[in-house]
Formats: C-alpha cells, structure tokens, sequence
C-alpha cells in the first residue's frame, strides 16, 4: 500500500522538474534584456520594465498561470497545459531574474568597464566576455535560492491538469481517502528535490566566488 | 469596451465578496503566524537541544514543502487523522505554518542585527537574560525586521490564492467561477489580478520607503 502510494507519487517527479527547468530557463534567459531595458538610458524603455516587473510580482502566479491558461488559451492562443504553466511561471521568473541581475551587477566592480574601455574591446564584447560571465557567478546564490522557490511554485501546475507530484498526490489521496501519509511523501519528495541543488549551489559559489575581479 | 466595464460592474460584488475571504484568511494566517515565527526563532536559537530540534523541523517543513500541498494536507489529509477543519480553518492552518516558518528567519536575522556589546552591557547591569530579551532584543529586532515581514505580508495574500485548490470561495476561486460560468475567462481574471495588484502594489511601495527609514540599525 505505502510502496503504491510512493511510486504513484514518485511519477509526477519527472513532470515537476519539466515544469520548474523549462520556467526558470526561460526566466533567466528572459531577465537578461529585461534588466537591460531597466537600466536603459531610454526613460521608455525603462517604464515598460518597470512597470512589466511591478506587474508580475504583484498578482499571485496561480491567477497568472489562469490568466494564460484559461485567458489566452481559451480562443486566443490555444496551448497545453504545461505551456500554460510554464509561460505563467517564466514570465514571473523573469521578472524577479531581471532584479537579480540588478543587485548582481552592482556587485562587479566599476573598474571591469573601465578596464574594458582602456583595452578598446568594442561593448558587446565588454558585456559578453567580461560582464556576463562575473554577472552569473555573483548572481547564482539568489538564482539558486530563487530556483527552490519556483521548484515549489510549480505545483500549482496540478490545478490545471500537469500530472506532477502535487497532481499524483491528490488523485492518489482522494483515490484511496490516505491523505495523511500520500502529502507527507509529497511534501517530502519536494525537500528532497530542492536539498541538492541548495548544496550544489553553495558548492558552486564558492569554486565560482574566486572568479570574479574585485 | 463599454460591454467589458458592464461585465465589470456585474461581476464586481462576486469579486469583492472573494478578496474579503482572502483578506480575512491572509489576517488570520498573520495573526497567528507572525508571533510563531518570532517563538520558531527564539526555539532555533534555543541551547535546549529538545527545542532547537523541534523548532528546526517545525521550520524546515514548513519551508521545505509548498504551500500548496501543506493546504491539501491539512484540508484532505487531516480527516484522516480525524481532525476535519472546514476549508477556512485548513487554510489558516496551513498558512500560518508557512508565515511562521518563513518569518521565523527573517526575525531571527532581525534579531541577530542587534550588537553583541547590547546583550553584555545588559547582563553588566545585572538584567535577566528574560528581561534583555523582551526590552532590547526583541523590539530593536522586530524594527529590523519589520520591511521584510511587510513584504512578507504582501506575498501571503498572494500566497492565499492557493486556496483555490481546497474550494474556499475567495477572490481567484470566485473569479475562476465566473469565468466558467461566462466563458470569458480572460475578462475576469484580469479583473482579479487588478485587484490583487491594487493592494500589492502599494504594499511594494511601502516596503521600499520602510526599508529606507527602519532598516539600518540605529544606535
């Protein structure tokens, strides 16, 4: 009974991490002109991201992924589910990227773009070679921390039909009135999910930490 | 466009009648998961090894494991145990666990802020370690703390959207019932989200302008 239970849930895994990988890269690949558009010089430019952040992070991502799933998919722009969910969680997470970013860069020091200048290295290369690289070193604690935020947000992909962890775990509980043990296993496969890449992170930062130009 | 402000002004009441039972559930999961956070972090600091033990736990699950499911089980899984809540009570249950878990680190960093050379002057005066507590560690902590747990706030009503999944007719599940109903689901949730934004937004703002006045730690 407990052994069904555990693989019923086990399941969704696949579907969970799907979900919280494909958001997230496309989050930070998002983020990166995002952040950009922030700091723009254009008084427009930076408005729309403004506001595009402000936005995103103050309307709960369950009503964000509805607003896609429902809302566009319904006549507009016909998607899937897991399109649903991870265009709702992306954008999200590029928003909260694009200020991660932000706080990183702040951290690179000024004499980078001086240095670059001096060397007479045209901008795209400063920004490419120089900046990006340290910018992802700086920024992966917060990004890291913000990945094992997501890997949670995801499950509200269950309340549109994503058959991950939390979906299994529902149909197995109201299949089998087991609810007390079937969340606690849920509960405990999200843990431990997220307790590796918080140790892999921290492990990173520091061989990485030692790579940026103070 | 005036189709869309009739529609509005219909589904408004419906609307409002679900942002008070989000309010309502956010206030009651704040309530009583605020002074949790500050026991949680008070336990976690604690030298007794039974306390420090269950604390941690107490806080790593709640951390550890989504909001979403912590609501599923205290909603469909407590039953078992036979302790049947109705779907408000779930929810504050689970939320508060939640707010108590997160904001148990965020008032432990609060209090951690305050000087070492306070605690020894306060000892060098001969108060009791209960007395250094609730005079000058707790309230110069909590100040500190005091932007983040704004925020944190901000993000629980949010949070309690979630509740959508344990049928609690608040503002998402209202929303997402007229939606169903009318078939313009695109309509409606915009709807919702101006007015999650309408509370959030300023809430944003006054973390900002609070962070800039409270934040630093002032001797």
């Amino acid at each position: 009974m407990t052994a069904d239970m555990f693989f019923g849930v086990a399941m969704g895994v696949p579907w969970t991490l799907a979900v919280t990988s494909a958001a997230f890269v496309l989050g930070a690949a998002l983020g990166m002109p995002l952040c950009a558009m922030r700091l723009s010089k254009l008084g427009l430019l930076r408005a729309i991201a403004l506001l595009y952040i402000i936005l995103f992070r103050s309307v709960p991502p369950l009503l964000w992924v509805f607003v896609f799933f429902f809302g566009l998919g319904s006549g507009y722009l016909p998607m899937s589910a897991f399109e649903g969910v991870v265009l709702g969680l992306g954008l999200i997470t590029a928003a909260n990227m694009a200020e991660i970013y932000r706080g990183a860069l702040s951290a690179i020091h000024g004499g980078q773009w001086e240095a670059s200048q001096a060397l007479a290295l045209p901008s795209y290369s400063t920004s490419l070679d120089i900046i990006a690289p340290q910018l992802l070193r700086v920024s992966l604690p917060s990004s890291a921390s913000y990945a094992v935020g997501l890997l949670k947000d995801s499950a509200i992909a269950s309340t549109i039909g994503v058959t991950d962890i939390s979906f299994n775990a529902n149909y197995i509980a109201k299949a089998t009135y087991q609810g007390l043990p079937v969340f606690a296993i849920a509960a405990l496969f999200y843990i431990m999910i997220s307790l590796p890449v918080a140790a892999l992170a921290r492990a990173a930062d520091q061989r990485l930490r030692a790579r940026v130009a103070l | 466009m005036n189709d869309l402000l009739g529609f509005w002004l219909d589904s408004l009441p419906d609307l409002l009648d679900g942002l008070i039972v989000s309010l309502q559930v956010t206030g009651a999961a704040l309530a009583i998961g605020f002074p949790l956070g500050l026991l949680l972090a008070l336990g976690v600091q604690s030298k007794a090894r039974l306390i420090n033990l269950a604390s941690l736990c107490v806080v790593e699950i709640g951390r550890g494991a989504p909001a979403l499911v912590v609501l599923q089980f205290a909603y469909f899984g407590l039953p078992q145990g036979g302790l049947t809540l109705s779907s408000f009570a779930a929810a504050v249950v689970a939320l508060a666990w939640n707010t108590g878990a997160y904001t148990s680190e965020i008032i432990r960093a609060g209090l951690e802020s305050v000087p070492f050379g306070e605690i020894e002057a306060s000892s060098a005066m001969g108060m009791m370690r209960v007395d250094t507590l609730r005079f000058v560690i707790i309230p110069q902590g909590l100040r500190v703390a005091a932007p983040a747990l704004l925020g944190f706030a901000a993000a629980m009503l949010q949070a309690s959207s979630l509740c959508f999944a344990i049928a609690l007719p608040e503002l998402t599940s209202n929303a997402y019932v007229i939606g169903t109903n009318t078939f313009r689901y695109m309509e409606i949730l915009s709807l919702a989200g101006i007015l999650y934004a309408a509370i959030c937004v300023p809430a944003t703002i006054a973390v900002g302008v609070l962070e800039q006045r409270l934040g630093q730690h002032t001797r």
